[in-house]
């Protein structure tokens, strides 16, 4: 079905269906329990989900695939948002143009980007990248505030153009829509002391989103794709196979670029505003965080990684002092101030160093990512009454080779 | 008038010349082998042959056509595939897929956006990788990841992967180097098979005087970057200057 062999149509209808019932797999505690703020099933949060899972699974195209490390990728991010905002602004505030511009502009700025810096690799490549986004971010400060409204951002403006929504306007900011629909409205469904919200933004994302997946998964099958992990895998052989590595690489980093874009224009499309942190070098830091924590080439790592980082993000932040007392009120006082400072470093504004700490550990001890915990996971479910020594794994990827010359010459 | 015709090839090093005025003319579906003593300036000339160097006098021509100044996947498009010293392949790609790749390149050229193809609808490419992986007795490895396998395997299937583009001209670097003594053997017996099935014409470096012999319809010994004699094998054996610049001080033939 769809152009993809039994394993990946299974897999797809998976996918489809935990992002289809997000808003309720992500509230599985009821309100006003101890754990409610545990809850991640409310729209704002899974919004980012979807969008930087988008982000991520076309960055894992570029870096997964080609082995090409891009430090840059969040300026095409933040091009992909002020594309978008500059056509609810002239034109509609119906999303759909604005997306498709935002996808078309990283695309060309991407090929240019991508032309230049992929004379280059490794670590040098590496570098240019993260030169560019930089240079990208200055100038959205300096030469282009005409364009971008320097540090105040890009907003929407009563007397904006908006050609075709003329008419219907009112004295207020018009809210992005699909159709009619608007962005923002959803609608709560109460069962049994569990609140579940529908919205409109989650579900346009869940569906551009796993659309967005379904490329990458028929990119990842086609002769395309293989030729990518050839690039990664020895581009001197390609070379003296009669294909040039080039302009496999250079399609790729611009199909990766239109993934950034999107994702910046859906990110618009929800909060109509574009201001230059979002091509910050921290930003495209943490698209490769994303990408490396949940499984480097492979179709579903990066969605699990950019949905750890996301929720450890909104929901980790959250919890302060206050909320730690709460917890520990029932401690000895002077054991409860110890406790609650020392998780206090992970909480509230230190989620840093809880993420830090989760990436170190993935990174030691599961090469391969999340993924590669969940694989294994499902293979000891599998053959858990078979005795288990360190010999006894035939599956090659649980030992990936180490990293050779990252796209060397 | 060869296939390949290399004219007063030249290169430099720094201080070295490497090749001196190299003359070398290779016939249509014969084996020429290059032999010489380390150092002599063979690897040099295969890489001014595929475009990985630029000599820097003389002039390389293949089937009528100057390869000078091509890349490197231009001159494999135009019928040349290599094989190196040490064997090049897509390590972490499956045997299959290192089969596929050249499939792929022979049939839609240097760069093609099949995105939103399948591999698995390919079937006559696939039957072609797989007709030439049975050929080469490595069917049953068909979904091995490369790098897991002995040296002697990836020669064999750096072998199948130049063989399977069909290229007018083989280069083959040193195959047998630093093999087992099994793997060697095999190596020769396939070439033998290659040779005697297939109307192509192969270039071959080796050490291995037995191989040199046994395969080669003429000789050609290189020694400090220039080619002393040419020949065939049953005069180069007894030659003189041969014996003296290579043969008699590193094997016994
Ligand atoms: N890229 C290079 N740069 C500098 N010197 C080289 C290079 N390639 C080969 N040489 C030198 O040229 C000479 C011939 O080398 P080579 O062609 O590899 O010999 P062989 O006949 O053993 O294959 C050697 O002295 C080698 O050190
Ligand atoms: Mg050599």
């Amino acid at each position: 079905m769809f152009g993809l062999n039994k394993k990946d149509t299974t897999f797809l209808l998976i996918v489809i269906g935990l992002t289809l019932f997000t808003p309720i797999l992500m509230q599985p505690f009821a309100e006003g329990s101890g754990l409610a703020q545990f809850n991640g099933g409310y729209p704002d949060l899974m919004q980012k989900v979807a969008i930087f899972g988008i982000f991520a699974v076309g960055f894992n195209i570029l870096f997964g695939l080609t082995g090409y490390l891009s430090f840059g990728h969040a300026a095409f991010l933040g091009i992909g948002s002020y594309s978008a905002v500059w056509m609810f602004k002239l034109l509609t505030m119906n999303v759909i143009p604005g997306i498709l511009l935002a996808m078309v502009v990283s695309g060309l700025f991407a090929a240019a980007i991508g032309y230049v810096s992929l004379r280059r690799s490794g670590i040098y490549f590496s570098i240019l990248t993260l030169a560019f986004a930089q240079m990208c971010y200055k100038m959205a400060y300096s030469v282009l505030t005409p364009l971008t409204n320097g540090e105040t951002g890009l907003q929407l403006a009563l007397d904006d153009p908006r050609i075709l929504d003329k008419a219907i306007e009112g004295s207020s900011l018009p809210v992005t829509n699909i159709f009619g629909l608007p962005m923002n409205s959803s609608y709560k469904l109460d069962v049994m002391n569990h609140v579940f919200t529908f919205s409109v933004g989650f579900y346009f994302c869940a569906v551009i989103a796993i659309l967005a997946f379904y490329v990458a998964i028929r990119l990842f099958r086609s002769p395309f794709g293989m030729m990518l992990r050839a690039v990664k895998s020895n581009q001197h052989r390609m070379n003296y196979t009669g294909l040039d590595p080039k302009p496999y690489t250079l399609a790729a980093f611009v199909i990766s670029g239109m993934y950034a874009g999107l994702a910046g224009g859906l990110l618009a499309a929800m909060d109509p505003l574009a201001g230059a942190d979002r091509m910050l070098w921290t930003a495209s830091g943490e698209v490769v965080i994303m990408t490396i924590l949940g499984g480097a080439g492979t179709l579903m790592g990066p969605v699990l990684g950019a949905g750890v980082i996301k929720y450890l993000e909104n929901i980790f932040s959250k919890i302060n002092e206050s909320v730690l007392h709460s917890w520990f009120h029932w401690l000895p006082d002077g054991i409860e101030d110890l406790v609650v400072w020392v998780f206090a470093r992970f909480t509230g504004e230190g989620w840093h160093l809880t993420l830090g700490v989760t990436f170190m550990l993935v990174v030691t001890f599961l090469p391969g990512g999340l993924i590669e915990g969940l694989k294994r996971i499902r293979d000891r479910v599998k053959n858990g009454k078979k005795k288990r020594d360190k010999y006894d794994d035939p599956d090659p990827d649980h030992h990936p080779a180490p990293t050779k010359r990252v796209a060397g010459e | 008038m060869g296939i390949l015709e290399v004219k007063g090839v030249g290169k430099r090093f720094g201080g070295l010349q490497a090749l001196g005025n190299v003359n070398l003319s290779i016939h249509e579906n014969t084996v020429h082998a290059i032999i010489g003593p380390n150092g002599a300036g063979k690897s040099t000339l295969l890489n001014c042959l595929v475009g990985k160097l630029m000599p820097d006098t003389g002039s390389v021509m293949f089937d009528g056509q100057s390869v000078l100044g091509r890349k490197p996947h231009e001159i494999n498009q135009m019928g040349i595939s290599r094989v190196f010293q040490t064997p090049e392949i897509f390590g972490d790609l499956t045997v299959m897929e290192n089969m596929m790749i050249p499939c792929f390149a022979k049939r839609d050229g240097a760069f093609r956006m099949h995105a939103f193809e399948s591999i698995a609808q390919e079937r006559d490419l696939i039957a072609k990788a797989e007709k030439m992986l049975s050929d080469v007795g490595m069917l049953e490895k068909r979904e091995m990841v490369a790098s897991s396998m002995s040296r002697g395997d990836k020669r064999r299937l750096e072998i199948a992967m130049c063989l399977v583009q069909e290229p007018k001209l083989l280069l083959l670097d040193e195959p047998t180097a630093g093999m087992a003594r099994a793997d060697t053997n095999n190596t020769i017996e396939l070439l033998k098979q290659i040779k005697a099935e297939r109307d192509i014409t192969i270039a071959i470096i080796e050490h291995d005087m037995h191989v040199v012999f046994s395969l080669a319809d003429r000789i050609t010994v290189l020694a400090q970057g220039t080619p002393l004699v040419e020949d065939t094998p049953d005069n180069i054996k007894g030659h003189p200057k041969v014996k003296e610049a290579y043969l008699g001080e590193t094997q016994q033939v």
